[in-house]
């Protein structure tokens, strides 16, 4: 139903303005006008947010960082998570051979290992060799030379068959039976330190989520108080505007729109500060995540992250400027 | 169109403002409405407008009970009345063209209309050439006249002034009052309370008289 059709008739247009009446009855342009107050109350309200630029800016700040803390966390666990990923998938096993084991012990060993059949690579690491790649990948080249003997052991590294690398219960079956040979000091699999690192991945993915809904109840309040401000500095306005006939909903549209800027604003205020700090650390991560002989860079929230962010802003925006504007418009009354 | 039938008004403490009101106008008539201050002209006014509700008594307009009138409705029974203030209530963050456009503005008309219309009513009080100004550029007796141009602008058949002429010299007020005659003249009921009883004298139209919120009869 037309919105103007609802109102009563108490007192009836005159019939020397019956264009007028026309133009007002028809659903139609009733829905033009109504786009159009839309639209210009989402110009306004975006006017009167750049003509106070530092009140504003103040305002989106503190929004944008309520939103980064946790942004930035997710960040920060979701690259974790996929440079840990990139792990997994190489399940691997080492071997320690005692270290007293002589090289027939060994030969051994390894054959022992290969007739098993349930690996894909053994590539056997002499002391000698192991010691060469620590020098080269650590820097403590200088201190290990200063050693009179050898501290590492042989290792052998095993790259289970893809099908074993799924099924726990079937490789600690192979660990146990690998623990048996003889000359085995130690064997370990890499999987096990992964497994505790995503734990503990799993709970900073949590702490950010916590830390995003105590931090979004802080935007809320902030947008909240910032409109409940704009109300009362406003508050002559509304009188005349409810006193020629404007409704509630007419009244708190352009504030509901002021927080909605200011949400929107915040989140992509938000996604370029955790951007900016991706972009100062991305270059030393890369040049660390090198000592590790891995190519690791770091991601950073990317499109998807803008979109979300924005849309979460936008929602809270809306949501604390409703909040506010629900409880002091209605008491405003001429 | 106005009809009060024992209307009174008893605020929380205790005063009562109005006391058994029973009057009525016609449509397309104008009157007066004198009394010291306190004597319960604004509260009349405000019964009208909706600001206040009657403690007592009913009150008709257009021969609808305005006590059955629900509370979501009151926007839309104000867009049909208009009001001008003794202190004109203009907004001062706008033209002179956006605070007339303002009553048109709240009851959904398209950008063309409410143009049309401004500009009709600022002709009307005689300013048209000052739509783009803001109100502060304005003298007294202008932004008095641009409180009416905003009050008539949505044409309504009720138009209500709350001393309209408070602050103005004698040769301004005649010429307000001119303006609310020629609103009369055309069907509107005019409702004006003022305490300047010479120039109401001087005008010789129906004449309400309150006394610390009792009627004291009409005389024309």
């Amino acid at each position: 139903m037309n919105r103007r059709t609802k109102g009563h008739t108490l007192v009836k247009p005159r019939e020397n303005s019956a264009g007028a009446v026309q133009g007002r009855l028809s659903v139609s342009s009733a829905f033009d006008s109504w786009l159009a107050s839309h639209r210009s109350n989402a110009r306004v309200s975006l006017k009167r947010l750049m003509d106070e630029p530092l009140q504003t800016l103040m305002t989106t700040l503190v929004i944008a960082i309520a939103f980064a803390l946790p942004a930035a966390l997710w960040v920060a666990v979701a690259n974790l998570q996929s440079l840990s990923g990139s792990w997994q998938t190489t399940t691997r096993i080492s071997l320690f051979i005692d270290k007293g084991a002589s090289t027939q012990t060994t030969e051994n060993l390894i054959k022992a290992v290969e007739s098993l059949n349930q690996f894909d690579a053994v590539t056997y690491v002499s002391p000698e060799v192991a010691l060469e790649e620590f020098q080269t990948a650590s820097g403590f080249g200088e201190v290990l030379a200063l050693l009179e003997e050898n501290p590492l052991p042989g290792v052998l590294l095993l790259s289970p068959k893809p099908a074993l690398g799924s099924e726990p219960e079937s490789l600690q079956a192979l660990i146990d039976q690998l623990e048996q040979l003889t000359g085995v000091a130690e064997v370990q699999l890499d999987m096990q330190w992964l497994q505790r690192m995503q734990r503990i991945l799993a709970m900073a993915q949590r702490v950010a989520i916590l830390l995003g809904v105590a931090l979004s109840l802080g935007v809320l309040l902030a947008v909240g108080n910032t409109i409940r401000l704009a109300i009362e500095s406003r508050r002559d306005e509304i009188l005349v505007v409810k006193l020629v006939g404007g409704t509630n909903g007419f009244v708190r549209r352009p504030f509901l729109y002021t927080g909605l800027w200011y949400g929107l604003a915040g989140g992509v205020l938000a996604w370029l500060g955790v951007v900016l700090a991706g972009l100062w650390l991305g270059k030393t991560v890369s040049e660390l995540a090198l000592l590790y002989q891995s190519s690791f860079s770091l991601q950073g929230p990317g499109a998807m992250g803008l979109l979300l962010l924005a849309i979460l802003g936008g929602i809270l925006g809306l949501l604390g400027a409703a909040l506010a504007v629900g409880r002091h418009i209605a008491s405003i009354e001429p | 169109m106005i009809r009060f039938d024992g209307v009174s008004k008893r605020y929380a403490e205790g005063y009562e403002a109005l006391s058994d009101i029973s009057l009525s106008l016609d449509a397309g008539e104008l009157a007066f409405l004198t009394g010291h201050s306190g004597a319960g002209k604004s509260t009349l006014l405000k019964l009208i407008m909706l600001m206040e509700r009657p403690s007592r008594g009913q009150l008709l307009i257009n021969g609808k009970n305005l006590n059955r009138l629900h509370r979501s409705q009151i926007p839309h029974y104000r867009r049909r009345v208009g009001v001008v203030f003794q202190d004109h209530q203009l907004l001062f963050d706008r033209t002179v063209f956006d605070n007339v456009a303002l009553p048109l503005l709240v009851s959904g008309y398209q950008t063309r209309e409410i143009a049309k219309r401004v500009r009709a009513s600022l002709d009307k009080v005689g300013l048209l050439d000052r739509e783009k100004l803001n109100p502060m550029q304005l003298s007294g007796g202008e932004q008095q006249r641009v409180g009416i141009a905003r009050a008539v602008v949505h044409k309504p058949r009720i138009l209500l002034a709350d001393e309209p002429t408070g602050n103005l010299d004698p040769a301004l007020s005649e010429e307000i009052m001119g303006l609310f005659r020629e609103f009369r003249d055309v069907g509107v009921t005019v409702l004006i309370a003022t305490h300047d009883l010479a120039l109401v004298q001087s005008l010789g139209e129906r004449t309400l008289s309150l006394k610390e919120g009792r009627l004291m009869g009409s005389e024309s």
